[in-house]
């Protein structure tokens, strides 16, 4: 495989130069006056003397057209994928497709974003999604943050927590949804029997849309605070020893101590993580859909992934359920924008 | 909590032995314990309860003994488990059949793009943007490509090329498969480029560096010291990709979309299962929830750090 990326770029590098083999130090005598001399990295054994690729390596560097084998055919696999499909989606969504005739790209109007912002049920889709997400990602990172640093404090058999605690997540949510299910069941399911020896319940929490949504937060959190914690406690073993040292001697009290030392010095991985969980809430239609085993989640769930969907695949509506993706895209941008700045700034990319 | 045992907590970790585990067991030795063990238990009840339940019979022996005690004599089947694997056999293998290769091709791909976008040496500021480019994509709520994901699979002429697998007796249905493999690998790149770019900016640049001035082309220094120096990372990567696609749910739906059809991957044959008339039959449902879950479970339990490193970055 790199073999054959490798000879098809000394094969165009050769078409390029007309006919000049890759290691060939003289071409055309115009080529050998003009760039001969600052063709960039003598040593890195790709020296050409002319050539649009040279000229690529002379103003971006070195490596650039012999990387480019490299990084340039994932990219592009990548970018037509995702950025490719999500300006196709744009597209889509200004058309008014439905049905099963193809797409009329020559009528382009925002007639579905119009028709979103008056939909109630997009609405609230918008409302839950932002709920579940705001919700999900609070409690997730303050679960996470105690587990972390119970499980940093030098108990016996670490690891053997640190497995347990993250297990939940290397399952699909097809299958934590089931499990959900029988713990949320009305007569036979753990949560209510445990309610019930305490006198509260039974509960009907995936039948009352008041609760249900609040069932699938606390089920999520079981599935990712084990992440969180891994997260944090990365975060904490990079903490230098002498913080820990330097705030008991002062006198703090353990709790001081985490809050106000360490504490503020996992900024970092609080946001790395906060990011990494908004982005699991936005994805909850897998647990969502499971459910159900439909594309109707439980009354009081819907949220804009699941309403998405169902617009799409259930009533073909294709310009208005491309319509709604936009509206969860740019509520994604919202997040990641500022998240990819804040690690350019710091010079993390 | 005051400062005196905290302290002695503090001694007992930084000392190791029998000792300081008998002197370390004052109050807030046996709270911190109790909270970590309670912890325990909230986590692997759901899995528990599961677990028995599918042991039960349905409906007398799940609905007349607790969610989370085995089942009594009585009541004891493993008729569910028998269900379940004839129901979801075939779709752990279609399961397999794109899981694998999407996994195997998306890290060789990662590993592609960060070796070139790490270890080359150009521009920050022409590399910034591809860089930002595949980690927002990671981020991407898939429902924002869907629909021209299923207008480009239904217009890509693929059923037609792979005339050669239906002669040969291959259901038609499988154009699915690669379209997931398809589909797969390409969403997964980014994330797969990013763990790996992790990686290579911690490798010694002088080492590389010396290779270039011997005058190793860029390709070379890949395969002969970057691709054998990755092998933990592709453990970690392989694993983490594994884990992901084998679990999707919401790819599988749309390219495959019926449960019924031969090429249904597991997740989505488990998605409907035990879902009748009469009822949930529970008991079938939490034994498919174990055998869907049997493959992540095994890499989990023999790579369990592997997979929190993946997660981790």
């Amino acid at each position: 495989m790199r073999d054959i990326l490798s000879s098809t770029r000394t094969r165009l590098r050769r078409a390029l130069r007309g006919g000049d083999s890759d290691d060939d130090a003289v071409t055309d005598d115009g080529r050998v006056a003009t760039d001969g001399g600052t063709a960039a990295g003598g040593a890195a054994g790709a020296a050409g003397t002319g050539g649009l690729l040279d000229r690529l390596d002379e103003r971006i560097g070195e490596d650039f057209t012999e990387s480019a084998v490299f990084w340039l055919p994932p990219f592009l696999l990548m970018g037509l994928f995702v950025y490719g499909a999500i300006a196709w989606n744009f597209v889509i969504s200004l058309t008014d497709y439905q049905g099963f005739v193809g797409p009329d790209y020559s009528d382009l109007d925002f007639e579905m974003y119009v028709r979103a912002a008056n939909d109630a049920g997009v609405i609230e889709a918008t409302v839950n999604t932002f709920l579940l997400v705001v919700s999900f990602t609070a409690v997730a990172l303050a679960f996470g943050l105690v587990l972390a640093i119970l499980v940093d404090r030098d108990i016996r058999f670490e690891n053997t927590f640190r497995t347990i605690y993250l297990l939940p997540m290397s399952l699909s949510f097809v299958v934590t949804a089931q499990f959900w299910l029988w713990m949320y069941n009305f007569n036979n399911g753990v949560v209510n029997i445990l309610l019930g020896t305490v006198g509260i319940g039974p509960i009907n929490w995936i039948g009352n849309s008041q609760i249900v949504l609040w069932a699938v937060v606390f089920a999520l959190v079981w599935q990712f605070s084990g992440y969180t914690m891994v997260v944090y406690l990365a975060g904490l073993r990079a903490i230098p020893r002498e913080h820990f040292e330097a705030a008991r001697v002062d006198g703090a009290s353990t709790l001081k101590m985490y809050w106000r030392v360490i504490v503020p010095q996992l900024k970092g991985s609080t946001i790395s993580a906060a990011i990494v969980l908004m982005v699991f809430a936005l994805k909850a239609f897998d647990f969502l859909y499971s459910l159900v085993s439909g594309y109707r989640p439980p009354n009081g769930t819907d949220i804009l992934a699941t309403k998405m969907v169902r617009e799409a695949y259930s009533v073909n509506n294709w310009a208005y359920a491309s319509a709604i993706a936009i509206i969860l895209f740019l509520m994604a941008l919202s997040i990641i924008g500022p998240y990819l700045y804040y690690q350019y700034s710091k010079g993390e990319l | 909590m005051s400062d005196a045992p905290t302290t002695d907590g503090e001694q007992s970790g930084a000392l190791a032995g029998v000792r300081e585990d008998l002197a370390g067991l004052d109050g807030y030795r046996v709270a911190l314990y109790a909270a970590v063990l309670g912890l325990t238990a909230f986590y692997l009840t759901p899995i528990e309860s599961g677990l028995v339940t599918a042991f039960k019979t349905n409906p007398e022996g799940v609905s007349s003994t607790l969610p989370f005690a085995p089942p009594p004599g009585e009541f004891f089947t493993l008729e569910k488990w028998e269900t379940a694997v004839q129901a979801l056999g075939r779709g752990m293998v279609n399961s397999a059949l794109y899981a694998v290769p999407a996994t195997v091709i998306s890290a060789l791909l990662g590993s592609f793009a960060a070796y070139g976008l790490t270890q080359a040496d150009w521009r920050a500021r022409y590399k910034a943007p591809i860089l930002a480019m595949f980690v927002a994509a990671i981020f991407i709520p898939y429902q924002a490509v869907l629909v021209p994901l299923s207008q480009f699979w239904g217009s890509v002429p693929l059923a037609e090329v792979l005339t050669p697998l239906w002669v040969a007796g291959v259901p038609r249905a499988y154009t699915g498969v690669i379209e997931l493999i398809v589909t797969h690998v390409a969403y997964g790149i980014p994330i797969c480029m990013v763990l790996f770019r992790g990686y290579y900016t911690t490798v010694s640049e002088e080492m590389i560096e010396a290779a270039r001035l011997d005058g190793a082309t860029f390709a070379r220094v890949y395969r002969r010291i970057v691709f054998p120096i990755s092998t933990p990372m592709f453990a970690v990567v392989l694993i983490y990709q594994f884990t992901q696609i084998w679990n999707d749910l919401l790819f599988a739906l749309i390219l495959v979309s019926t449960e019924s059809s031969p090429a249904a991957p597991v997740v989505l044959i488990l998605a409907g299962l035990g879902e009748s008339q009469e009822g949930q039959d529970f008991a079938l449902r939490m034994a498919g929830a174990f055998v869907a879950a049997l493959p992540t479970l095994i890499v989990y339990v023999l790579f369990g750090d592997e997979f929190a490193e993946g997660v981790a970055s």
